[in-house]
C-alpha cells in the first residue's frame, strides 16, 4: 500500500496556510480583512503566507476599491483546490490507518 | 502520540476555518429564548385585546373607539412592537456572544444571512399584505408562519445548520393551521413563541453551557 504520508503537502504544513485554503474551497472570494480576522493574524504574517500560496499557483488575487481603499479578494485555483483535495483525502487515510 | 494526533487536528482546524468563513455562527440560542419570550407575551397582549372587544368588558375609553377596524389596528400595532422587541432582544444576545467569541458580527456571512432570510420574509410580506387589503384575514396567520418557516430553511445554510430543524417546525405548524383557522393566535404563539424558545434553549445548551 503506498504511504498516504506521501500525498500531503509541505506547502499545507502550516496552520495559517491550511486555514487560507480551507477558508477559499467554501467562499468564491475572501477579502485580505476578512482573512485577517478569521485567522487573527497580523497583516504582514498574512501577506507572506498568501504570497507562498500564489507563488505556488493554489490562489490568485483580485484587486478592487471600496470607495478609496483598496480591497484584494482572494480565491482558489484549479489546482489548489485539486492539492487541497489531495492533502485532505491524505489525512483521512491517515487517521483510517491509525484506527 | 504526536504525529498521530496531527491529522486529526488538522482536519478539524480545516472544518472550523470553513464552518467560520462560510456561516454566521454568532447566533446565541439566548437569541431565540428572548424572541420567544417576546412572542408569547405579544400573543397574551392579542388575545386580552380580542377577549375584551369579543365580550365587550373592557375599560370604558376602549370600548368608546372599538370599531371593527380598531381591532384590527391594535393587533397589527400589538404585532409591530412584538417583532421589534424580538428582534432588538435577539440582537442584543447575539452581539454579546460575537464580542465574547471574538467574531465578526458583520462580515461577508452576515450579509449572506441577511439577504437569505429577508428575501423570502419580504415576498410572504407582500403577499399576506395584498391579502389582507383583498379583505383576507383567514390566512394570514398561517401564511405568516410558512413564510418565516422557508426562510428559515434557506437561512439553515449560512448559519448554524439546526435553524432548519426551527423552520421544519414553522412549517409544520403554518400548514395544520390550514385547517385550523380561527386558532391563528395560538398556531402563532406555538410557533413564534414556544419553537423559539425550545430552539434557543437547545442550541444554548449544545453551544453556549459552559
Amino acid at each position: 500500500m503506498k504511504n498516504p504520508i506521501e500525498n500531503l503537502n509541505k506547502i499545507f504544513d502550516s496552520r495559517i496556510r491550511l486555514g487560507i485554503m480551507s477558508a477559499l474551497m467554501v467562499n468564491d472570494a475572501v477579502s485580505f480583512n476578512e482573512l485577517k480576522e478569521l485567522l487573527d493574524i497580523t497583516d504582514g504574517n498574512l501577506a507572506s503566507h498568501l504570497k507562498t500560496l500564489e507563488e505556488s499557483g493554489f490562489i490568485k488575487f483580485q484587486k478592487g476599491f471600496i470607495g478609496r481603499k483598496t480591497n484584494t479578494t482572494y480565491s482558489i485555483t484549479k489546482t489548489g483546490e485539486k492539492e487541497f483535495k489531495l492533502h485532505l483525502d491524505a489525512l483521512t487515510k491517515m487517521i483510517g490507518s491509525v484506527k | 502520540m504526536d504525529k498521530q494526533q496531527q491529522p486529526l487536528e488538522d482536519l478539524q482546524h480545516i472544518k472550523n476555518m470553513m464552518e467560520r468563513s462560510s456561516r454566521f455562527i454568532s447566533l446565541s440560542g439566548l437569541s431565540g429564548i428572548s424572541a420567544g419570550v417576546c412572542a408569547l407575551a405579544g400573543a397574551w397582549f392579542a388575545s386580552q385585546k380580542i377577549h375584551c372587544w369579543v365580550k365587550g368588558d373592557c375599560q370604558l375609553s376602549n370600548l368608546i373607539s372599538s370599531a371593527g377596524n380598531e381591532l384590527i389596528n391594535d393587533l397589527f400595532w400589538i404585532a409591530t412592537i412584538t417583532f421589534i422587541a424580538a428582534f432588538i432582544s435577539a440582537f442584543i444576545f447575539t452581539y454579546l456572544r460575537s464580542k465574547k467569541n471574538g467574531t465578526p458580527m458583520w462580515g461577508s456571512t452576515t450579509v449572506r444571512l441577511f439577504w437569505n432570510m429577508v428575501i423570502p420574509i419580504t415576498a410572504g410580506g407582500i403577499f399576506l399584505i395584498r391579502m389582507m387589503q383583498m379583505g383576507e384575514y383567514q390566512l394570514v396567520a398561517p401564511g405568516c408562519l410558512i413564510f418565516y418557516g422557508l426562510a428559515l430553511v434557506n437561512a439553515s445554510k449560512y448559519t448554524l445548520g439546526e435553524i432548519r430543524y426551527l423552520g421544519y417546525g414553522q412549517i409544520v405548524l403554518g400548514l395544520f393551521n390550514l385547517w385550523w383557522i380561527g386558532y391563528g393566535l395560538q398556531f402563532w404563539a406555538m410557533g413564534f413563541g414556544v419553537l423559539h424558545i425550545v430552539y434557543g434553549a437547545m442550541m444554548w445548551w449544545k453551544y453556549e453551557r459552559k
